[in-house]
Order: structure tokens, then sequence, then C-alpha cells
């Protein structure tokens, strides 16, 4: 299953980024995944970028805009695995709005953010998850603004599947992203990792020093017990899947999508179309 | 001989489908009929009318001067009394305030309280309308239970017979009736098109005037297998329907200009990763807001310009119900052929006007996909972006044959879809992507031309003006000794130029007439083959501009 594996990167030495394409590489290899079977979505921005480096079906859209293409992809043909695979900023940002849409929509696809707290590519402003204070060169007197909780705002909006992971643990990046691509509708994983350019504050060790795994005999069906974990940030941060719910999906709820073969491979009734033009 | 009719109200008072009942009612008869709605953007009250015009010729658009008026209320005499042919009616009711010889102010009230449902007094104006132009009431009894419940409907039909009795008979029209026709407004025609082209994906977000466009698909998504999704918004509409056709089911999205405004770089997008995308963009008065319910034609310039970078793209501005169907299946085709976004430019006054048409012919409907699956199934090296004489790349479905994967990317890429930032491989894939544009060209559609072979006038418009401009030509050739011709463009980017190039070299003089301020195609015009138009009429008021007023305008010139 080497295949899968592919050209080079245009990311800086020590990069979080790579540990998460490895994992996602050895996960898709685990899983038996062939690079035909899989589509890799992004947006803009050096994270988005996974999708160039790995050989599978790869979508590189528009700045904030890879959950729309990710979900549409799968919707129609639900025999490919769908990953969407890009940074805080392209998911929380400029996406946003889709993000907590897409949720709602459920589709059965699997969103792992890159979260180093940063904009990489544009050189090291303020992203949605940088934390009040953080002095950047655009934001010379620290962000001002309150950071988002993704994770906490997945579980509220109703996400069946919510996870963070740290890049520092591959072992259990790994054990996360197989169980979010194998749970049955959109999953999301934000991965911590540092921005060794651009991040001089949230750095690996400051992550090292703070997260801690959530302990055997946590149990993520509990959504109160659930936030309380996802409301954790600072001195302690937990890391592992926080929260699972088996739903319905958007697939079960349209009957032809459900039960019929994939939308692409579908047959077309041109008879059946003209008949609809008896009622004008 | 076509008569003209007015049924006027305030939102909220049922006018929808009392109009919906005479239409289907005339329809049925053997009329030809052309209906023109008139709706603010507001849900109750307010003014808002329908004016149907029926007769035993082709209608293709609507005319200022009424012969009747249905007034449901006060102010509809008031706002159209002033249209009113002399020899013109208005049925009312016997308690409105107003005073002039030509009502007929009926107990419309009072008998539908007799029948036991207030809500009937429409009917009871119908049937009295029916007898004004000399119709029997054949037909009504069966379209009325089709659409009331069986109590309702035979309430609804004393109401026609009382009000069959109450009025003399005025007008003595027969239909021809004997073709069969369909009556349909150019969204339902749009839909009706995609989904004979195989249209499996529609994503939009509600705007007016392009809503009916998804209500349409929405009716059919199990009967036609289609998926419909109302997205967050536009920019995630336009995405999706990117996704789905990547993917590789024909999709589609549709909107209006503030919408379109938000697409904009996913239009570019298409462009780019070359995934086919058709694009339905029902104008409406702008900027912004605008007049939500009301035509224009000002999105020309917009839609043709409207990515940054330089893109191949195709607009085809829509002229009539025949149009929207067959030239959304084209649209299908030539997106699918070059791999390029493709936008169907409507607007307001054909999205929602009903007209009678021909059946749609479905043994025209071929469904071209141009994929090159069969060719890749076995060892051949497999590039998404390889470089090729036409810039049409071979195009395969992800997923579907083993060892072969589609990358595409936005950045600038190479054959195999991996980002570059090489000088030359950027030249290559440039001068690829416009190629293709090349090739379109050759197969665009030149514009109708209307009139005969010599020309001292020649009006030039395009889109939904097609049908105006075509009754203006026979009205002004009948009663002028000036030759009038016209060319309406379907194709318009890129602009096709061999006919306009032919009859501004024959014509003394060249009018373009388009609903919007700055006279676009003109410039369009201008842009692309040096030729200026030196006159124009333009209207840009949000209400539609008729085969009349062209001609008054036109009279004024002189």
């Amino acid at each position: 299953m080497k295949e899968i594996c592919t050209s080079e990167t245009a990311w800086c030495p020590g990069c979080g980024d790579f540990v998460i394409l490895d994992a996602l590489k050895d996960t898709l290899i685990k899983l038996g995944k062939k690079p035909h079977e899989v589509l890799v979505v992004g947006g803009i921005g050096q994270a988005a970028k996974t999708a160039q480096f790995i050989n599978t079906n790869g979508f590189c859209g528009l700045h904030g805009r890879s959950l729309p293409p990710a979900a549409a992809a799968k919707i129609v043909n639900k025999s490919l695995t769908v990953i969407v695979d890009t940074g805080d900023g392209d998911s929380y940002g400029e996406g946003g709005n889709h993000f907590i849409h897409n949720i709602r929509r459920n589709v059965d696809i699997t969103h792992f953010v890159h979260d180093n707290q940063i904009y990489g590519l544009t050189k090291g402003q303020a992203s949605p998850t940088t934390d009040i204070g953080h002095i950047t060169e655009v934001q010379p007197g620290g962000s001002h603004n309150l950071p988002m909780n993704p994770v906490l705002l997945a579980i509220t909006l109703g996400a069946g599947f919510v996870a963070r992971a740290f890049t520092g643990d591959k072992e259990q990046l790994k054990m996360i992203m197989e169980a979010a691509i194998n749970h049955k509708g959109y999953a999301l994983v934000d991965i911590l990792q540092p921005c060794v350019s651009f991040n001089k504050v949230n750095t690996f060790s400051w992550y090292k020093n703070r997260v801690y795994k959530l302990e055997e005999g946590y149990e993520p069906t509990n959504k109160l017990k659930a936030m309380e974990r996802a409301m954790e940030w600072g001195d302690k941060i937990p890391i592992g899947i926080l929260y699972k719910e088996e739903k319905e999906d958007f697939h079960d709820k349209i009957p032809f999508l459900k039960d019929g073969k994939p939308l692409v491979t579908a047959a077309f009734d041109l008879d059946k179309i003209k008949g609809f033009m008896k009622e004008f | 001989m076509n008569y003209n009719l007015l049924i006027g109200g305030a939102a909220g008072q049922g006018m929808e489908t009392l109009a919906s009942i005479l239409e289907k009612l005339l329809k049925r008869k053997g009329f030809e009929i052309f209906t023109l709605q008139d709706y603010m953007s507001r849900v109750r009250g307010g003014h808002n009318f329908f004016q149907i015009r029926f007769g035993n010729e082709k209608i293709g658009s609507h005319v200022d001067k009424l012969d009747g008026i249905i007034a449901l209320n006060k102010e509809t005499i008031e706002l159209h009394i002033q249209d009113l042919n002399e020899e013109g009616f208005i049925i009312c009711d016997e308690e409105i305030d107003y005073i002039d010889s030509r009502m007929y102010k009926l107990p419309l009230k009072k008998l539908a309280k007799t029948i036991g449902n207030p809500k009937v007094f429409g009917s009871v104006a119908l049937g009295a309308t029916l007898k004004m132009f000399n119709q029997d009431l054949s037909n009504v009894s069966e379209l009325l239970k089709e659409t009331f419940k069986e109590e309702v409907a035979l309430q609804n039909l004393t109401a026609f017979e009382l009000g069959f009795i109450e009025v003399p008979v005025r007008y003595h029209i027969k239909s021809n009736g004997i073709e069969e026709k369909i009556l349909i407004n150019g969204n339902d025609a749009i839909a009706l098109g995609a989904l004979a082209a195989g249209c499996k994906f529609y994503s939009a977000y509600p705007m007016t005037p392009s809503t009916t466009i998804m209500n349409y698909f929405s009716s059919k998504i199990e009967e036609a297998e289609i998926v419909v999704e109302q997205a967050e918004d536009e920019i995630s509409a336009i995405n999706m329907a990117i996704g789905a056709s990547y993917a590789g089911v024909r999709s589609m999205t549709g909107t209006s200009g503030g919408g379109y405004a938000l697409m904009a770089e996913a239009i570019g997008l298409s462009s780019m990763l070359e995934v086919p995308l058709v694009v339905a963009e029902i104008q409406r008065p702008g900027p912004t807001t605008g007049f939500p319910t009301r035509t224009e034609q000002a999105d020309l310039k917009f839609v043709i310009n409207s990515t940054p970078g330089e893109t191949p793209k195709m607009v085809i501005a829509l002229r009539d119900p025949e149009d929207c169907f067959y030239q959304t299946m084209r649209a299908f085709n030539l997106a699918d052929k070059y791999q390029i976004p493709v936008i169907m430019l409507g607007d307001q006054y054909l999205g929602d006007c009903l007209r009678t048409v021909k059946p749609f012919d479905f043994d025209k409907v071929k469904i071209e996909r141009y994929l090159s699956e069969e060719e890749y199934k076995g060892d051949k090296e497999y590039k998404r972006y390889l470089i090729t004489e036409n810039g049409v790349s071979p195009r395969i479905t992800p997923g579907n044959i083993p060892g072969k994967t589609v990358l595409v990317d936005s950045d600038e890429h190479d054959e195999t879809g991996h980002i570059t930032e090489s000088s030359s491989v950027r030249i290559a894939m440039n001068d690829k992507r416009l190629r293709k544009m090349e090739y379109l060209k050759k197969e665009l559609l030149e514009p109708i031309y209307i009139g005969q072979e010599e020309v001292d006038t020649l009006l030039i418009g395009w889109g939904s003006l097609y049908s105006p401009i075509e009754e203006a030509v026979k009205l002004l050739n009948e009663t002028s000794k000036t030759k009038y011709g016209a060319l309406v463009f379907g194709d318009i980017w890129p602009l096709p130029t061999k006919l306009l190039i032919e009859k501004t070299k024959i014509a003394k003089k060249a009018i373009n007439i388009e609903q919007n301020a700055t006279g676009q195609l003109a410039q369009l015009i201008r842009e692309s083959t040096g030729i200026l138009i030196e006159d124009s009429i333009l209207k840009y008021d949000g209400r539609p501009i008729s085969s009349e007023e062209i001609v008054n305008k036109l009279k004024e010139e002189k």
C-alpha cells in the first residue's frame, strides 16, 4: 500500500504537518484503502496542501471552501472515502459558515484540522483559535478577539464525532483518525500542532506540557461531560475522542441515496423526465 | 386577434389561484397565452396584478393596453384605468366606490355568501369574464376538481355559473384549439431542460427571482432522483455544485445578481480546475438588493467579467422558454466538452412569465459527457491536465478506475495537477485554458435575425427582449415605409460577430434596445468588433419593455 505515498512537500522542517500527513497515510494503509478510493480535499493554507503530497484523488479548491465540495462529492459518490484535511484559518475563519452548516448537514466525511493557532501561509497573523494577547505583526497590541473553541462548538451543534489530538502523540492521532474515518457521518478532529516559523508562543513544548489523554473509562457518549472536557483549555488540555454519537447521516434521509447505487453511476431515464411535460 | 386582461388586488387575496385557473381554462380552450406577473416584494398587502394576454395567434410578450380589468379592490381600478381601452370593461364588486361607464359592478361577495363560501367571489368574476368573451363553461368543472377539494370545487363551480349569467357577451373570439401546447415559464423550462440533460445535483440559496428553479427541482427529487440542497450561502452552493461535478455527475446552481457576486470566485475555480459547471443567473434590478421582484438586464458585463484573472467561460442569454429548455441542455454539453463554466442569463420577466409554447422535443436531447474512461482503463498514464491541441484534457471520474487518481488544484499546476511556479508551465497552462475558447468560438450560435433581407433600421437586443422586439418589428413593418430588422443574441460571450458585421453593413442605422441604463450589449459590440451603435432605447425602471413601447420610442425618434 506504499502507492499512497508520493511527492516531496513544501513545509518547514519540524512542522506538525509532517506528522499529520504520515499519520494519515498510515491510517489509510491500515484501513486497506486504495488511492483511487480516497478523496482528500483542502482549501488554501499550508495544511491545505496535504492533498498535494499524498497519492489519492485530490481537490485543492478555494480558501475556506473545502467542506462544500467535499460534502457534495460524497453525496454523489458514497463509495469514495472523503477526507477534508486543512488548517484552522481555512476551517474556522474563512470557512466558518460552512463549518457550522456541514455539521448540520452530517454528510459522511472526515474533517482533520491542523490547528496551530496561527496563519502560516500568510506569515503569522492571528487565526480564529489564537489566544487573547498573542502578539503578531498585524496584532501588535496582542489579539483582542476571543478564541473560538471548535470542539465545543461542534458538540453543541450536534456533531456525531468530535475529537482533539496532538501531533506530539502520533499513535493516538492514528487511533483517532481511524475511528473518525470509520464514523458514519461528519467527524471533526482538531489536531493541535506547532508552527515552528510563525507561532513562537504555542510551541511543541507549550502543547506537550499541557495536553493529557482522556482517562480510560471516559465515556464519550455523555454530551454534558463532553462539553465540560471540551471547555478545558489553558493549563490542561484533554486529547482523545471527546464525543461520539451514532445518528442518521445525510444519505440515510434520502431513500435513493441510501438504498441506490452511488448517484454517479445511477441509471438515467429520459422518458420519465419527458413525462413531466404533461404537467404544464 | 388577442385580448389583454388584468386581474389585480392585494397580496393574500388569492389572486395567484384565480390567475392560474383562468390561464389553464384559456389554455384548455385552445388559446395562446402570455401572462405577466407583477408582484411586490412582500407577502401580504401591496398592489399585485397579473396581466393575461390571450388570443388565437402566437403571443410572445405582454402589451400595456387593457381590454378588461378584474378588480378585487378599488386600488386596482385607480392604478390601471388609464390603460383600459375605450371599449374595455371592468368587473368588480358592487360595493366598490368608483364610477366609470365601463364598469360591471356585480354582487360578487353577496353571491359568494349565498353559496356559503365568501372566498369564491373571485370565481364569480371569472364566470362573468368567460361570458364576456363568449366562452362556455366547458373545462371549468374538471379544472376546479383538480385544483380544490370536492366541496370547494363545487362551490367554485356554482360561483362560475352565477357569474356567467350576470353579464352579456361582448367579444367574439374563437381559439384555433388544434395544436397541443404547454403553458410554462422560463425558470421551469430551465429546470426541465436540466433534468432532461441528466442533471443530478442542484445546490442553491434562495434568491428572487431565481428561487422557482430550485422549487421545480425540489418537486421532482424522488421521481428524477436529483439531489437538491439548500446551501448555507451562495458560496457554498456553487462550491458544492463544483464538488459534485468533479465527482462525476452533472450539476448546476442558480441565483440572481447579488448571489452571483458571491459566486464569482468559484466561477474562476470551475475555469481553473476545468470542472464543468452550469449556472443560471436570473437577473433583477441591482445594484445590491435593488428591486427583488422586478426585471432588468444589467448583469451582462458583470457576468462576463466576473472572475479575477483571465478565465475561459461561456455566457448564454436566454430568449424564451424554448431557449431555456434547449439552451440549458446545450449548456451542459458545452460545459462538459470544454470543461468550463457556462452561465445562462435569464431575468425576472422571462423567468416568471407563463406562455404557451410547443411541447419540447425530447428527440433533440443528446447527452454528451466527453469522458475518457475507456481510454484510461488500461496501463496508460493519466494526466488530468495533459496539454492537448484544443486545450481540452482527458477527464475521468474519480474512484472509477483502479490505479488512476484525479488531482485538481486552484494553484497553477502542472499536467498532473501538482502545484508549480514554473514560468514555462504557467504559460503552457494559461494558453491551454484560453485555447479552449478559440474552439468554442467555432461552434457559437449566431443571433436570431428577424425581418427581411433588406433592412434600413437594425434593432439589436439580447435575451428576453427577443419576443417584444420580434413583435415590434412586425408592427413597424406593417405600418412604416422604413424596413426594420432585428438581431437578438442568445450566445453572447464569446460574442458571435459574423451576422452582426454583415447586417450592420447593410443597415442605414442600428439601435440597441436593452433593459439597462448604459447599453451593455452596445459596449460589448464596440469592444469585440469596433462597431459603434450610436442610438439606443434603454429602460431600467424594473418594468419590462413592451413591443408598443419600442414602437412608440422609434416613432418619437423620427
